[in-house]
């Protein structure tokens, strides 16, 4: 921003004196105007933005340093794919990144004759559209909820790394597992400003085919978004009540206290 | 079941049903291929367009898509067609309707009293026969106008939503984007969030919080929280003030069903904010969004091409008579609108089809960046719906929405149009506009910020 007001100290440049609001939001406000047009900083600005944006969709996730920060963290994990078979099938294909492929399902089958037992807890990490939100804060947020659901005394599967993976692809995992409550930690479509964005779906008694509307989701998790803290407070929330009342998504409104007080500071534009 | 055919030369194609021979005739889109339903070729794509454009328009009423058995949309969509309304146009084949509406024998008063006489499919099929110009003039023929706070779809109004988006709903940041746009003249169709969660308090407080803001600066515009319709019943039930009741809606019961809504409840809400009467010039009281590829999304497309379910959206959308219906075109992505190209022709075609079953079509000009577009292809997008007289875009600050993800129209782009086509924003806010200092009466923006907004950044 700081190079935008020096290259645009132009006479034909308006420039806009409520740039003290930028302390409030990410937007991308007070930009000035030549005419009514971007001025060629801001614009350029954008470009870059955009150009990083689309290289970073096709950045693979790096397996191994995901799976050595789970391990050190005391979490056994298991590798999985997706039907779709690289980034250009998957995006064209949703319908391959929902599914497991043949040796993914086997490998699930397997460790569930080997642990027979009943699970309460499956939770999946997916790819999704940006890798870099699962590589920088899936760990984190996986840890922070399973300490908090491991204090409640519910028993947690192994955790499932699905690559090439979509949201629907978590209750394929969680049928397999025998799970009862399902959380998916998915990389959201990468923003201009936001590359990093992780998503959270919850599904009560997952099952492969449901749809959206049994799913509660929490979105933009991200340092500069909702923290992880706060959306593990919040998810932890929805898995009680969840419990609850024997339902997840649209049956399940979120009327958590603390979600509504993440935030604090005031509406300037009234008195 | 008929079976519908063509012949071209020495090739003779044939369609199983009506539902094959539309989805054959589409131009070419990448959600049809992923569903399985696209042309396998150039020449098997005009040859479905050359029988569909020999199809009687009648033929319509007799064959659906999807068996109203199954589906309360099909139900909705024979229950709902006036064939008094119809009877003009009644004797046309497809291809003969397309020669109709381009002609001057279709002019605004004839397409507005023909509206209620066609069904989606009706609409769906012509468009497929359409090119990109055909598309805009007769769509640019179509006058739907509306009324809250303030008289939208006017010729010469172009109009804005205001879409202060936050990641985590923050009030200040929220405001932020709205003064910015308030500055830039934007936010006369609805000031409408997206807030990032579903929390009902949180919900609440940002529909209490827009409410003031309208009622201490007296802008007449309307505000709006995009949530679930149950979420906003609830709060109507409460006493929270809401001026329009948002919901995303699609074309088959199935992907409505997946969105956890059915006509009753989107009715339920409609009645409710009516009862309101919060409106001042008007009581059009419902905002709805579409967009190509939600039914296939949800698995809940029947077999049909993506742009026929679109447009059945429509059917749903005008039983509840919107103030605004908001095609969101490049939002899904790139399995069902994979480039510019696909997204532009979608966009066009959305509003053309809205627009002639009488709908207020507004459009979410945009793109994600997991598809091969870029900001020219908006640029070509926007001039031609503006061209095409569109009611309304949205308006965020630079394009780029820093809670969903995804690039739209910035409030610049809006005035860009605006200027090039000598468009206005809607009367009444216009003359806001003017009154707060924000414009010069010949409607360009002031020099200097007005002294109401410009104390407030003194005391932060």
């Amino acid at each position: 921003m700081d190079e935008l007001e020096k290259t645009d100290q132009t006479a034909s440049v308006t420039e806009n004196p409520w740039q003290a609001l930028r302390r409030y939001t990410a937007a991308r406000i007070a930009q000035g105007r030549t005419g009514v047009s971007l001025p060629t900083s801001a614009l350029l600005a954008f470009q870059m933005d955009h150009a990083s944006a689309r290289d970073a969709v096709h950045t693979a996730l790096q397996i191994e340093p995901l799976t050595e920060e789970l391990h050190s963290a005391g979490y056994q994990t298991i590798q999985l794919h997706s039907r779709a078979s690289d980034r250009t099938e998957y995006l064209q294909r949703p319908d391959l990144g929902r599914r497991l492929d043949m040796r993914s399902v086997k490998q699930l089958q397997q460790y569930r004759q080997q642990h027979p037992g009943s699970v309460q807890v499956a939770l999946v990490i997916a790819d999704g559209l940006s890798s870099l939100a699962v590589q920088s804060h899936a760990a984190a947020m996986a840890g922070s909820v399973l300490s908090r659901l491991a204090d409640r005394g519910l028993s947690i599967a192994p955790l499932s790394i699905v690559s090439q993976g979509r949201v629907a692809v978590g209750d394929e995992v969680a049928e397999l597992l025998g799970a009862e409550l399902l959380i998916l930690l998915v990389g959201e479509r990468p923003g201009l400003s936001s590359p990093d964005s992780l998503g959270i779906y919850y599904t009560y008694q997952p099952s492969v085919g449901l749809t959206d509307a049994r799913r509660n989701c929490i979105s933009n998790v991200r340092p500069a978004g909702m923290s992880i803290e706060a959306a593990s407070e919040k998810l932890i929330w929805l898995i009680d009540e969840s419990v609850r009342l024997k339902c997840s998504g649209v049956g399940l409104k979120d009327q958590s206290v603390s979600s509504s007080k993440i935030h604090g500071r005031k509406n300037f534009l009234l008195p | 079941m008929t079976v519908y055919s063509s012949t071209a030369g020495q090739q003779r194609w044939q369609f199983a049903d009506l539902k094959e021979l539309l989805a054959k005739a589409t131009p070419l889109r990448s959600g049809d291929c992923l569903a399985g339903l696209a042309a396998g070729s150039a020449r098997q794509r005009v040859a479905a367009q050359m029988a569909l454009a020999d199809l009687p328009l009648k033929t319509f009423l007799h064959e659906q898509v999807i068996p109203p058995e199954v589906d309360e949309v099909s139900r909705l969509i024979i229950d709902s067609h006036d064939p008094v309304a119809f009877a003009p146009v009644s004797h046309l084949t497809v291809g003969d309707f397309r020669n109709w509406l381009l002609s001057d024998a279709a002019d605004s008063a004839s397409l507005k009293r023909l509206a209620m006489g066609l069904t989606p499919e009706m609409v769906a099929a012509v468009s497929k026969l359409m090119r990109v110009q055909d598309l805009i003039l007769v769509a640019s023929k179509c006058r739907n106008e509306t009324a809250f706070r303030n008289s939208l779809g006017g010729k010469g109004v172009l109009s804005t939503r205001l879409q202060p988006n936050h990641p985590v709903d923050d009030p200040a940041g929220v405001a932020a984007s709205i003064l910015d746009g308030l500055m830039y003249g934007s936010g006369d169709a609805v000031i409408g969030i997206n807030p990032a969660s579903d929390n009902y308090t949180a919900v609440t407080d940002l529909l209490k919080m827009l409410d003031d803001i309208i009622n201490h600066y007296g802008i007449p515009t309307q505000s709006c929280v995009l949530t679930h319709v149950t979420n906003q019943i609830e709060a109507i039930n409460r006493g929270v003030p809401i001026d329009l009741v948002f919901q995303s809606i699609a074309g088959t019961q199935a992907a409505n069903d997946s969105f956890g809504i059915n006509l009753a409840m989107l009715g339920e809400a409609n009645q409710a904010a009516r009862e309101l009467q919060r409106g001042s010039v008007g009581n059009n009281v419902m905002y709805f969004e579409t967009g190509q590829g939600s039914a296939l999304s949800a698995n809940a497309h029947h077999g049909v091409d993506q742009q026929t379910c679109e447009v059945r959206a429509y059917a749903v959308a005008r039983h509840f008579d919107p103030l605004l219906v908001n095609t969101v075109v490049g939002f899904i992505g790139p399995e069902y609108l994979y480039d510019g190209k696909q997204i532009i022709r979608a966009g066009l075609e959305d509003h053309f089809c809205g627009k002639l079953l009488g709908l207020p079509m507004g459009c979410d000009i945009c793109y994600t960046n997991h598809a091969e577009a870029d900001q020219d292809d908006m640029d070509m997008l926007l001039t031609q719906l503006a061209v095409a007289g569109i009611n309304f875009i949205m308006g965020i600050p630079g394009g780029d929405d820093i809670m969903l993800n995804y690039q739209t129209t910035s409030f610049h782009d809006a005035l860009y149009i605006r200027e090039v086509l000598g468009l206005r924003p809607a009367p009444e806010f216009d003359h806001w506009l003017q009154q707060a200092g924000i414009t010069q009466p010949g409607g360009r923006l002031a020099d200097t910020m007005p002294a109401t907004f410009s104390n407030l950044l003194k005391q932060l």
